[in-house]
Order: C-alpha cells, then sequence, then structure tokens
C-alpha cells in the first residue's frame, strides 16, 4: 500500500471508523474514504437505548470521533450514501447513485440489522426497532407521548436492548409491559440468577413482565398501534411497541459479492475475509474460531479489535484478536458487565450480595472458567477479564468465597505465557 | 475556557480549548487523539481512556470515584499514583492549564 492507494470502508459506524484510523496509525497514506448511510458522522450506538434515550441530549454528544478527527486523519467521509454493490472483478463499489468509486483495498462494517416481528401489524405507525439515532429519537417521542396520554409502552423482547428501552420508559414516566417469549429474562446471555435479579428490579421499578408471550399481531386503530394481541389471546393495550428481539448481521453486499458468508462475513482473527484485499469488523462479521466455530459478537469491543486486525491485515500485517469478549448493559442503577462467553456452561457460582444486588456470576464447563457477569461488581470484572485473558481461573469455590482474592491469581500466574483461548493478555 | 495540554503516547502534546462541563474523554475523541479508545464512551466501564494526570494537579481534581478506582486497578498499561479516567475528569475554568500524557496502551 503506497500513497496511490486507495481503501474504500463500507459502514461508517464504530467499526467502519475504527478500520480508518488504525489504517493512519499503520502508517496508510493513500486515499481513505468512509461510505455511512446515515446522515451523521460515526458515533456511539450504546447510549441510544440508555441514557441518551432517557435523558436526550445533543448528537454531537454521541459523536465518535469529531470533524477534527476526520480532517486530521485525511478520512474522505461520505454520509448519507447507500452501496448498491461491491464489485470484485473491477475493484469498484457501485453507489446508489450508479456511480463506481474505485478501490484497491476494502473494508466492509455494514453492522447488523434489527430483526423484525413476523406477525400482522407489524409495519404500523407507532412500532419501532432500534438501529439509529434516528430511531431512538422517534422512540423517545413516542414514549413521551404515551406517558403524557396515560398510555402503555409494550416492549417486545426481554433481552438487553428491550430491558433497557424498558427501564428508560418507565424513567419517562410511561407505563411498561414486557413481552418475554421464553421462561426468563436475557435467556440467551445469563444463567437463571442473574434473569431472576433483572426480573426483581424490573418489577420494582413497576414494570409488568409477561414471560412465555409469544405475539401474534399488533393490532392497530386508524393505522396506529392499539393493541398487542399474543398468541394466548391475552390483548395487551399499546401505544408504542418497541421490538428488540436480536439483530441479524448485514452481510448482504458481501454475500452478494460472492465472499464467504455463514450468518455474517467470514473473517478470521485477523479480520481476513475470503479475499485477500477485502477485511470485514464488527456486528456484520463471523469470527472463524481455531477449532473451526464461528462466533458472532455484536459489541463495541469486537467493533473496535476487528476494526484494528483489519486495518494492520490490510497492511500486510497480523493483529489478531483474540481477547475475551465484553458486554455491558445499564438499568436503572445497575451496572452489568460480562466478559467471556457463557454458552454451554454446566456450573453456575456467585459472589457477592444477591439482595442487593452486588455480585458476579461466574460459569464454569468441566471446571474451567467460560465467563463472568457482574452486577455493580466492577473490579470482579475487571479482574475477570484479566484471567480470562491470562487463561488462569479461580476455582467455583474460590470463586464464591468473598475473602478470596482473585488478583491473587494474577500474580502467581506466568503472566508472558497466556494460555487457553487468549494469547493477547491484557496485562 | 478551560485550556488543557494531553501528550501522546510519543510525547507529542496537543493543546485544546475545553467547554466547561465536557469531560477530558469527549474532548480527545473529538479531536481525533490516538492515546485514547474509550471503548464505551465515557460510562466508566472499560478503563480505556487512561490518562496520567501532571502530579501538582492531583489535589485539583474531584478524587475518583469507587468505580473508577476500581477500574483503576486494572488498567492495560502500567497504573500510576497519578493515573485517572479521563471520562471522569471534567474540565472547568479552574483547570486551566491541566496537562495530562496517554499511556503507551489502552487495551
Amino acid at each position: 500500500m503506497d500513497s496511490h492507494s486507495r481503501i474504500v470502508i463500507v459502514g461508517g459506524g464504530q467499526a467502519g471508523i475504527q478500520i480508518a484510523e488504525s489504517l493512519r496509525q499503520e502508517g496508510f497514506t493513500g486515499a481513505l474514504t468512509l461510505l455511512g448511510d446515515e446522515p451523521h458522522p460515526p458515533y456511539q450506538r450504546p447510549p441510544l437505548s440508555k441514557k441518551w434515550l432517557a435523558e436526550g441530549g445533543a448528537v454531537g454528544a454521541l459523536s465518535l470521533r469529531g470533524p477534527a478527527a476526520i480532517e486530521r486523519l485525511k478520512i474522505t467521509l461520505r454520509p448519507d450514501t447507500r452501496v448498491r454493490a461491491i464489485e470484485r472483478v473491477r475493484n469498484v463499489v457501485e453507489l446508489s447513485d450508479g456511480t463506481a468509486l474505485p478501490y484497491d483495498r476494502l473494508g466492509i462494517a455494514t453492522g447488523s440489522l434489527p430483526r423484525t416481528l413476523p406477525v400482522p401489524g407489524a409495519s404500523l405507525s407507532g412500532v419501532f426497532s432500534l438501529r439509529g439515532i434516528a430511531d431512538s429519537l422517534a422512540i423517545g417521542q413516542a414514549i413521551r407521548l404515551c406517558a403524557e396520554e396515560k398510555r402503555c409502552v409494550v416492549v417486545v423482547g426481554g433481552g438487553f436492548i428491550g430491558l433497557e428501552v424498558a427501564a428508560a420508559a418507565r424513567k419517562l414516566g410511561a407505563q411498561v409491559t414486557v413481552l418475554e417469549g421464553l421462561p426468563r429474562l436475557m435467556s440467551r446471555v445469563t444463567a437463571p440468577v442473574v434473569s431472576e435479579t433483572f426480573a426483581r428490579l424490573h418489577r420494582a421499578h413497576g414494570v409488568q413482565l409477561m414471560f412465555g408471550a409469544q405475539v401474534a399481531e399488533i393490532v392497530g386503530r386508524e393505522g396506529r398501534v392499539w393493541a398487542v394481541r399474543t398468541a394466548d389471546g391475552q390483548e395487551y393495550p399499546a401505544g408504542v411497541v418497541v421490538v428488540g428481539i436480536g439483530v441479524d448481521p448485514d452481510d448482504l453486499l458481501a454475500r452478494s459479492a460472492g465472499l464467504l458468508c455463514e450468518r455474517g462475513v467470514v473473517v478470521d482473527d485477523c479480520s481476513r475475509t475470503s479475499d485477500s484485499a477485502i477485511v470485514a469488523a464488527g456486528d456484520c462479521t463471523a469470527r472463524r474460531l481455531p477449532n473451526g466455530e464461528l462466533v458472532r459478537l455484536e459489541s463495541v469491543q469486537n467493533a473496535i479489535e476487528q476494526g484494528k486486525s483489519g486495518a494492520a491485515a490490510l497492511m500486510g500485517r497480523e493483529r489478531p484478536f483474540t481477547n475475551a469478549p465484553w458486554f455491558w448493559s445499564d438499568q436503572y442503577d445497575i451496572k452489568l458487565q460480562m466478559v467471556g462467553l457463557s454458552r454451554g456452561y454446566d456450573q453456575v457460582v456467585t459472589r457477592g450480595d444477591l439482595a442487593k444486588p452486588a455480585y458476579s456470576a461466574f460459569y464454569y464447563r468441566a471446571g474451567r472458567l467460560l465467563a463472568v457477569d457482574s452486577m455493580n461488581r466492577v473490579p470482579d470484572h475487571m479482574q475477570s477479564k484479566r484471567l480470562l485473558d491470562h487463561g488462569v481461573w479461580p476455582t467455583p469455590e474460590q470463586a464464591a468465597d468473598p475473602q478470596f482474592e482473585l488478583s491473587s491469581l494474577l500474580k502467581v500466574a506466568p503472566a508472558a505465557t497466556p494460555g487457553g483461548a487468549a494469547t493477547a493478555g491484557g496485562a | 475556557m478551560p485550556r488543557i495540554t494531553y501528550l501522546e503516547p510519543d510525547g507529542r502534546p496537543v493543546t485544546l480549548d475545553l467547554k466547561p462541563g465536557q469531560s477530558l474523554m469527549r474532548a480527545a475523541m473529538d479531536a481525533g487523539l490516538e492515546g485514547i479508545e474509550a471503548q464505551c464512551g465515557g460510562n466508566c466501564a472499560c478503563a480505556t481512556c487512561h490518562c496520567y494526570v501532571q502530579p501538582e494537579w492531583l489535589d485539583k481534581l474531584k478524587p475518583p470515584s469507587d468505580d473508577e478506582q476500581f477500574m483503576l486497578t486494572n488498567v492495560a498499561a502500567e497504573r500510576r499514583p497519578n493515573s485517572r479516567l479521563s471520562c471522569q475528569l471534567i474540565a472547568e475554568d479552574a483547570l486551566d492549564g491541566l496537562t495530562v500524557r496517554f499511556p503507551d496502551r489502552q487495551s
């Protein structure tokens, strides 16, 4: 890559800006174009379902890199720009206005798309899903109106997004019902004990939680949402419906271009796709692990780390991203921090005070630590992150013993020889 | 307007005029400084906006909250007595002239 080279990045979110910025840090001096399909420069999405939704604020407060930064990095940012196709034979990105943008190397950071409800009425006015700033603004406005009119906000889906929206809606003074299809909250990612903590928390804040609730129809009146009907015939009156039932990777452009995709653009741990001229990063990817499994992560950390790896790969360097994944959620006064992936666990122990709550749940499989969820236990989270990155962990008995110092394991661990899945320790 | 000087990991100084109430993290991100990541966007949840405060300014800053203290125990670079998270440092006129230095790594 030299100063005549052209790199185009499709997708102007967290991962896209990271690829661009890291390319400059890696010494790329050529032309760098960042294509975003929204009118805004790159911004943070996590607050859209949390503080920003509840409190509002300037769009600029969400910005990831200001105009000064974009200019200094010599990034040609093209907002409001949709890509129609990636043509790998001609090495061009075809824009929706028909122009063709040539590239030597390409980054794909197209993110994810919220799933929609496959039921009648899903496209009625007043039914929302949350992806961007415009969605968050519209949802906030609709919730405020509901609060004024004493109508109910119905949230479909008891996962992160749904519960964060429910918490924000309570803060805005609206009545809230959460309809969850499964028997407990956040069941895909947490143990029953954690689900129970959050159920208690939301109920204490006046949220009505309905489990096993399969949405059958969104009932409208005069083109607007009126109620949500579940498969058991129950009707829940609704002034607004927010659907938070997960996202799918937006890999359409990559798939159409013939890149290997399996529910996401398949990448290795250096963010390389099946085309050596193309990297991909963030929500749109599915990363191949050394054991052949594919892992999909929807997180800021993943966008940033894959973005850095992708930039390095475009410059011909290997910078694998193998650290333990981490996530966070804010609901009311609980800061939930998670590290690792708990899928497949066979044992959970808790550390701390469940009633308060201020505790962590440690997930094990065959005695090996997989993941730790911490609620208002910041030290546990930070230490667990390092433990997982170093491939050392407490026994379940040690983890459950609040007197046991987790950090003592790090002092005796040979920090230079990390083991297990982690190879790029956090020390 | 408080004027803050940031030292990038290689020692390069960048001086910015902050609005009172703005966090040192926010201004650094807007300016595109290299030594900061701020992965969580200022929620005191990630410890990737770590900076070293010029020691003589330490007692002019509001002391770190418990959460910040805990996050600081596990920053990626060396933790020093003058380590702070820049998302928790809010600009005010009394901080005019402050210098902070970014460590060589945030994650």
